[in-house]
């Protein structure tokens, strides 16, 4: 009983984990049909954000849940005002240009901060014992502010001003541009926010995988996975998409090792855009957000 | 770009290459020669994204997945064989097999260019992340230990026939050549023949291949799998030349370089791509050797200038502005005016749906 | 004119999206070697009934039958390797090839690479596009890109031809021009027309198709279209 609990509680963090890493991506996917290649280096500017400032003194939870999105946000709004903005329309250019950045922010963080890790920082929160079985506090921690940051992600789209008119822009682009709306402006508000949740993201996970200038590609292949498996749909893609990848990956893995369960997630990640093209969303919930 | 381009360039092309290669072993040195063939190893890498994304359109992202796969293909088989004939042979066909499985998925379930190339780069990072976890002795193929992070031995190529005669290092930099020139060679008459052809009018156009009645997924994964054929010979070759294979040929920076060879040589050519190998490849190593400036920054630097600045590559470039600036004046005038018409045109349609 | 054996024949052909029902319970049929046109007010349906019959769309209920072949929701290749010719309504051409290129590819499908040159050049005479022959299709005029097209749809020898908007954005002499060839063109082929221009209609058409709100309003000769106050009410009404 007390496996099977710990064993639930793995898969629902390693799901967690999946939507808190590709949130940030699927946010600028979905509004902007732009993949950010650069994902994998915002979440490692997130992480460098907090070490930085935890060895300067600042306190670790300001840093991770504060600093390190408004950082990463920051720098997401710079950088599509001087390089995304000018390639609207054109995908594959922006997709290049996107990995063009993303080896410039490797390049620039390993001649700052060195090739090697800085420093680590343990995780918080101590241990959780189920039974015979413990787990870590901070994982329960991570699945808590996964969901919260989801249910903020809704309540933004649905509740605010700037979520409708995100929705809007992201049913039809032309048609909120003739009404007025200054895609423009929203395209740079989205951009700055999808690189602020993952700056978070990448903050949040520092103290797990401690940080590198390469630690982007840790993550970013599971976070493409998740989005174009997700489709357009940001909430409803990456929850289904982290749902069935998380739960095929930790099931698998918990019974062959991390190895295949890596395996299973790439070819169920295939078999599914075989039969669906445009992700699980652009089949099933496709009006939803 | 049209296609009745000189099939004779490419041929002198050729016999430049095969007179420097005979040359190559009197004037430069020993170690320059064995660093050459990986390099040509890297160039028939560039040469096969040259023709999938460059002809065909295909926007290839993990062309390293097919490269890496031949080279340990070679490295694994060449062990157990004790010979580099058949092994070669086998790095090729796997390369192609595992490309031929994976382009069905994406192109009969018609996934978007932009879908592709976030799926093969993502195919190529999962075989990096997976083969790095292959370091305990369990994880043997027949006599090759896979080695994980520290990769494994990629034995020489020897005569055909006679496993224990090992080719000197200038007669694997000719054969390495050898395979280049004639890579480079077939790509040129494959985009000449019909199937190249329709490969290029599909990266063209489609919608408008399809209604011609042409199977465009069957010509995407045709050219895909060559492609992929080609790239895992150039694994082969990269392989020899280092003497060793490791986990970095399925590397995201081993991905991104491919792409910036091509970018930076065009799109549409394939001797561009060749050169902007070679070159790069000499600019990273210089790099490489000093400490003030980093190489992810130039590479970053170079990609988005390059897709800002100078779009369509260095050779369509210069070939461009050998066309002459007057005629081009006059064809983007035009080029202009039909814009104008066209999204008129375009528009009165839309109004009409 | 109804004369010779059925060639294309939709029946109960629906396409809905969503709740818009833009081609519903439509009953169609085209005789050997008629040229009809289709008709209709701007969303009449007659755009969609047209990318339902070359495999552009999958329609939602119905069935088309191309010469036996029951052709509904299969891939556009398929149904353009039955012998159909296509012009759809945007121009779909190799922009980074010659129009002799653009040609040579429609011709090649069908023929062995020497047939496929003299057809390329038959059909370039035929269609008068000697002076463009090796222009890329990309930097040529807006007219001369649709004859480039058509030249792709006639070098495939096809016994059935869909037009759709074939005279869109042309001047008045390409416009005639092109009616001539839409003629001549129906000399070996079955073809359906889609079109908005009432003067190009009457140039080419005996037999007219009028779209309504998704439904075949009435089908006759152009002159008793125009006469028809139904007609007028729903079309003709909209274009004073």
């Amino acid at each position: 009983m007390d496996l099977v609990l710990s064993l639930i509680l793995q898969i629902i963090y390693g799901i967690a984990n999946l939507a808190l890493i590709s949130l940030g991506l699927a946010i600028i996917f979905g509004m902007m049909r732009v993949i950010n290649l650069a994902h994998g280096e915002f979440l490692m500017l997130g992480g460098y954000t907090v070490v930085v400032a935890t060895n300067n003194g600042v306190n670790l939870w300001v840093a991770m849940l504060i600093l390190a999105p408004l950082v990463v946000g920051v720098f997401g709004v710079i950088v599509e005002r001087l390089l995304i903005r000018w390639l609207y329309g054109r995908m594959v250019d922006t997709l290049l240009a996107t990995w063009g950045l993303s080896l410039l922010c490797i390049g620039l963080v390993t001649s700052i901060f060195g090739a090697s890790t800085t420093t680590t920082i343990s995780p918080p929160l101590g241990v959780v014992t189920i039974g015979e079985y413990t787990s870590s506090g901070y994982e329960l921690f991570l699945i808590g502010v996964t969901v919260a940051l989801l249910i903020a992600v809704y309540a933004t789209l649905k509740l605010t001003k700037l979520g409708l008119l995100a929705r809007g822009t992201m049913q039809n682009s032309d048609m909120a541009a003739a009404l007025g709306v200054s895609t423009s402006r929203i395209y740079m508000i989205t951009f700055g926010l999808g690189a602020a949740v993952s700056g978070l993201a990448g903050g949040l996970l520092a103290p797990i995988t401690g940080v590198l200038p390469t630690i982007g590609s840790v993550y970013i292949a599971k976070a493409f996975i998740t989005v174009i498996s997700g489709g357009m749909a940001i909430l409803a893609g990456t929850t289904t998409a982290s749902i069935l990848l998380g739960g095929v990956n930790g099931i698998v893995a918990f019974l062959t090792g991390p190895t295949i369960g890596e395996v299973a997630l790439l070819l169920l990640a295939i078999i599914l855009l075989r039969l669906m093209p445009r992700g699980i969303t652009g089949r099933f919930f496709k009006k939803s957000l | 770009m049209k296609i009745a381009q000189d099939f004779r360039g490419s041929v002198i092309v050729a016999i430049l290459a095969a007179l420097f290669t005979l040359i190559a072993p009197s004037i430069l040195e020993f170690f320059t020669i064995i660093t050459l063939t990986q390099v040509i190893g890297l160039a028939i890498l560039a040469l096969s994204l040259a023709l999938v994304w460059g002809y065909g359109g295909i926007l290839c992202f993990g062309q390293t997945a097919f490269f890496g796969l031949g080279a340990y293909a070679y490295a694994v088989a060449a062990t157990n064989i004790g010979g580099s004939t058949g092994a070669i042979l086998i790095a090729i066909l796997v390369a192609a097999a595992f490309a031929a499985i994976l382009g069905y998925f994406v192109f009969y379930g018609r996934v978007s260019d932009v879908y592709l190339a976030v799926i093969t780069l993502t195919v190529a990072l999962i075989l990096y992340s997976l083969i790095r976890r292959t370091s305990g002795p369990e994880y043997k193929i027949g006599n090759a230990l896979l080695g994980g992070f520290n990769g494994t031995g990629a034995p020489p190529i020897n005569s055909p026939g006679d496993g224990a005669a090992m080719l000197f290092p200038e007669h694997t930099f000719y054969v390495a050549m050898a395979a280049l020139i004639l890579v480079y060679l077939l790509c040129g008459w494959v985009v000449k023949t019909h199937f190249g052809r329709v490969c290029i009018a599909i990266r063209e156009n489609e919608t408008r291949a399809e209604l011609l009645a042409y199977d465009t997924r069957l010509y995407k994964l045709g050219i895909f799998t060559l492609g992929a054929a080609i790239a895992g010979l150039g694994g082969v070759f990269f392989c020899v030349g280092v003497s060793r294979v490791t986990p970095d040929v399925f590397s995201l920076s081993q991905s991104a370089l491919t792409i910036i060879w091509v970018i930076v040589g065009g799109r549409g050519t394939l001797i561009g791509p060749i050169l902007a190998t070679f070159a790069l490849y000499y600019l990273t190593s210089a790099l490489g050797a000093q400490q003030w400036l980093n190489t992810n920054l130039v590479l970053g630097v170079i990609l988005i200038g390059f897709v800002l600045l100078v779009p369509k590559g260095v050779i369509p470039s210069i070939t461009d502005w050998a066309d002459g600036r007057r005629e081009r004046r006059v064809s983007r005038s035009r080029e202009r005016r039909m814009r104008v018409r066209r999204s008129r045109a375009t528009a009165g349609t839309e109004a009409a749906e | 004119m109804k004369r010779g054996e059925v060639v294309v024949e939709a029946r109960g052909l629906s396409m809905h999206f969503g709740g818009v029902r833009a081609v519903d319970q439509v009953d169609f049929s085209l005789w050997e070697n008629e040229l009809r046109c289709l008709i209709g007010p701007n969303g009449a349906g007659k755009s969609t009934f047209f990318k339902c019959l070359t495999g552009q769309l999958t329609p939602t209920m119905g069935d088309v039958v191309i010469r036996d072949v029951h052709v509904a929701g299969r891939e556009s290749h398929e149904i353009a390797a039955l012998g159909v010719g296509v012009k759809t309504q945007v121009p779909n051409v190799f922009d980074g090839l010659s129009a002799e290129e653009n040609i040579w590819i429609a011709a090649r499908r069908w023929h062995a690479a020497k047939r496929a040159k003299t057809l390329t050049a038959e059909t370039i005479e035929r269609l008068q596009l000697g002076d463009i022959r090796s222009d890329l299709v990309g930097a040529l005029a807006h007219g001369q890109r649709q004859w480039v097209e058509l030249g792709m749809v006639v070098a495939a020898e096809p016994w059935l031809v869909l037009l759709d908007e074939p005279a869109a954005g042309m001047t008045h002499e390409e416009t005639a021009r092109t009616a001539e060839l839409i003629q001549e063109i129906n000399q070996t082929a079955a073809m359906i027309v889609v079109e908005h221009d009432m003067q190009f209609i009457r140039m080419i058409s005996r037999q007219v198709t009028l779209f309504h709100e998704g439904r075949i309003l009435m089908e006759d000769t152009m002159d008793a279209i125009s006469s028809d106050p139904r007609a007028r009410e729903v079309y003709l009404g909209h274009r004073a």
